[in-house]
């Protein structure tokens, strides 16, 4: 069955997705909250995996909530729990209730994570897994076996246009477009001029870029990103902007920032759509598409 | 030349390990426990001063030139009588060198270090893995540096989103393997490699456990 956010990223409309954090225990309550307070606002909504490599509730159920309460998911699948029987299995499951968008990523090292003494699997890699659903999607399995029932999925995976050094990314970028990449989110970008460069490159593919915003809620955390996050950062002068803003105002700057820059991104056809990363602080979405002109 | 690399194993939990085993006999080795500073002499020497301390008997020790060779029983047979005497023998060897003692003589072991992989010596008292064994061996598309060891994740298609100026998401000091495989492919003009999409790895290329027969035919 072809998805919605299939059909939206087709339609040529500008794109919006966010992220929806699944809970670390069974207490759904802060998730449901944030699926419906943003499942009409968006086209469709990420469910992280384990993100950091921290256990929590798993992407899958999240994504089942999600469907379950008439949102569009899209599942994020990492390799770096799971082998190819599971991701394989996790991936009809999915198809099987409805669940057909996937974004798939290698996964964070588990040393970064709660489970440190856990062994990272990696089986499959990003682009691989990648190749896994194009596979299925014709009606075998990695084994070479026939499935009775084949799934039908829009894939993507993530892109960080300002990884030093580029060019191995870009390899990697071109590689999960060759396996079936139709859709692109990237890592958070905060310098559109480099985000333009970037583009004026990725447009040549036949896929779908997602830019990636990232709400900055204080000039420490923005300082924190630069120094630990791979592939982000945040410029000075976004720093001195959000570290000038009156007390207990940062989280207004930082919405107003983020709002600014997809406005600029939206009006400028600089990118396909946005991804909204308000880690933590989901409810403020749509506080960030009203900062950004962007109506649902 | 590679060897097995190890680390010595914490006081606590050799104490724990020895635990109502009063009377030992210590067994170091010769050649990478030696290279390593974790089961020669001095360490072997070291090793028996803190037991006298904590209030084992020692009823003897020796270093062996080459623990995994099956000549080592035939050096242990000369040592014996002390051995006999011994509730437990302590090996601060690698895990070949302790398998191999307890195969031989089929007594109580413990071993002192955990063997952490085969590697070499890259600078001193530094010690790297080069190569994991995995059985397919897919150096000859990367410059001839290994991603499977040498990337954290084993990734054999190119680098992940953790990299970061050239280093590993894991450690700011580790060279990202796909940077450095990158720089090798266009120092060498063979980008195009590292553009083909490899397909799953086999794992089953590295038996579990690993064996393997010369074929007689």
């Amino acid at each position: 069955m072809i998805s919605s956010f299939k059909k939206s990223l087709d339609s040529g409309k500008f794109i919006v997705t966010c992220e929806v954090a699944p809970p670390k225990g069974i207490n759904l309550e802060k998730t449901a909250h944030h699926i419906d307070l943003l499942k009409d606002k968006v086209d469709a909504m990420n469910l992280t995996d384990h993100q950091s490599s921290v256990m929590r509730y798993p992407s899958l159920g999240g994504a089942l909530m999600v469907k379950e309460m008439g949102g569009e998911p899209i599942l994020q699948m990492t390799c770096r729990d799971r082998n190819r029987l599971a991701l394989q299995g996790d991936l009809l499951f999915a198809a099987s209730r409805g669940i057909n968008n996937v974004l798939c990523l290698t996964g964070d090292s588990v040393m970064l994570g709660d489970h440190k003494t856990a062994k990272g699997v990696f089986d499959l890699d990003s682009s691989q897994l990648l190749a896994a659903i194009r596979i299925l999607e014709k009606g075998k399995d990695l084994g070479g076996n026939d499935l009775d029932g084949s799934p039908v999925f829009c894939a993507g995976a993530i892109v960080t246009p300002e990884a030093n050094p580029i060019e191995p990314q870009l390899i990697k970028f071109e590689k999960k477009i060759e396996a079936g990449a139709e859709f692109i989110q990237t890592q958070a970008v905060y310098d559109l001029v480099r985000l333009k460069t970037f583009m004026e490159y990725a447009r040549q593919f036949p896929v779908k870029i997602l830019a990636g915003i990232l709400l900055l809620t204080s000039a420490p955390m923005a300082r924190f990103m630069n120094k630990n996050i791979a592939g982000v950062n945040v410029p000075q002068t976004l720093i001195d902007e959000i570290s000038q803003a009156p007390k207990g105002g940062a989280i207004v700057k930082g919405i107003e920032i983020a709002g600014r820059m997809i406005r600029t991104i939206h009006t400028e056809k600089i990118c396909d759509g946005v991804h909204i990363m308000a880690i933590g602080k989901e409810e403020l979405v749509p506080d960030i598409m009203a900062a950004a002109d962007l109506t649902s | 030349m590679i060897r097995s690399i190890t680390k010595p194993k914490s006081k606590e939990e050799i104490d724990t390990l020895l635990k109502g085993l009063n009377r030992i006999f210590i067994i170091g080795c010769g050649t990478c426990v030696t290279l390593t500073r974790t089961g020669g002499a001095p360490e072997v020497a070291a090793m028996k001063e803190a037991l006298l301390e904590s209030g084992k008997l020692v009823t003897g020790h020796v270093v062996v030139p080459v623990a995994c060779d099956n000549l080592t029983s035939e050096i242990l047979n000369e040592e014996m009588e002390k051995i006999e005497q011994a509730d437990v023998l302590l090996i601060m060897t690698c895990a070949f060198g302790v398998q191999t003692v307890s195969s031989q003589l089929k007594r109580m072991v413990v071993p002192a270090l955990d063997t952490l992989f085969i590697g070499k010596e890259t600078a001193y008292g530094q010690f790297n893995e080069i190569c994991t064994q995995c059985g397919t061996c897919i150096i000859g598309e990367t410059g001839g540096i290994c991603p499977v060891t040498n990337c954290h994740k084993g990734l054999v298609n190119g680098p992940c989103g953790g990299t970061n100026q050239g280093k590993c998401e894991i450690d700011n000091n580790k060279d990202c393997a796909w940077t450095l495989i990158y720089n090798r492919l266009t120092e060498l003009g063979r980008l195009d490699s590292m553009r083909k999409l490899q397909g799953p790895r086999n794992f089953l290329g590295e038996p579990t456990p690993g064996k393997y027969q010369i074929s007689k035919s």
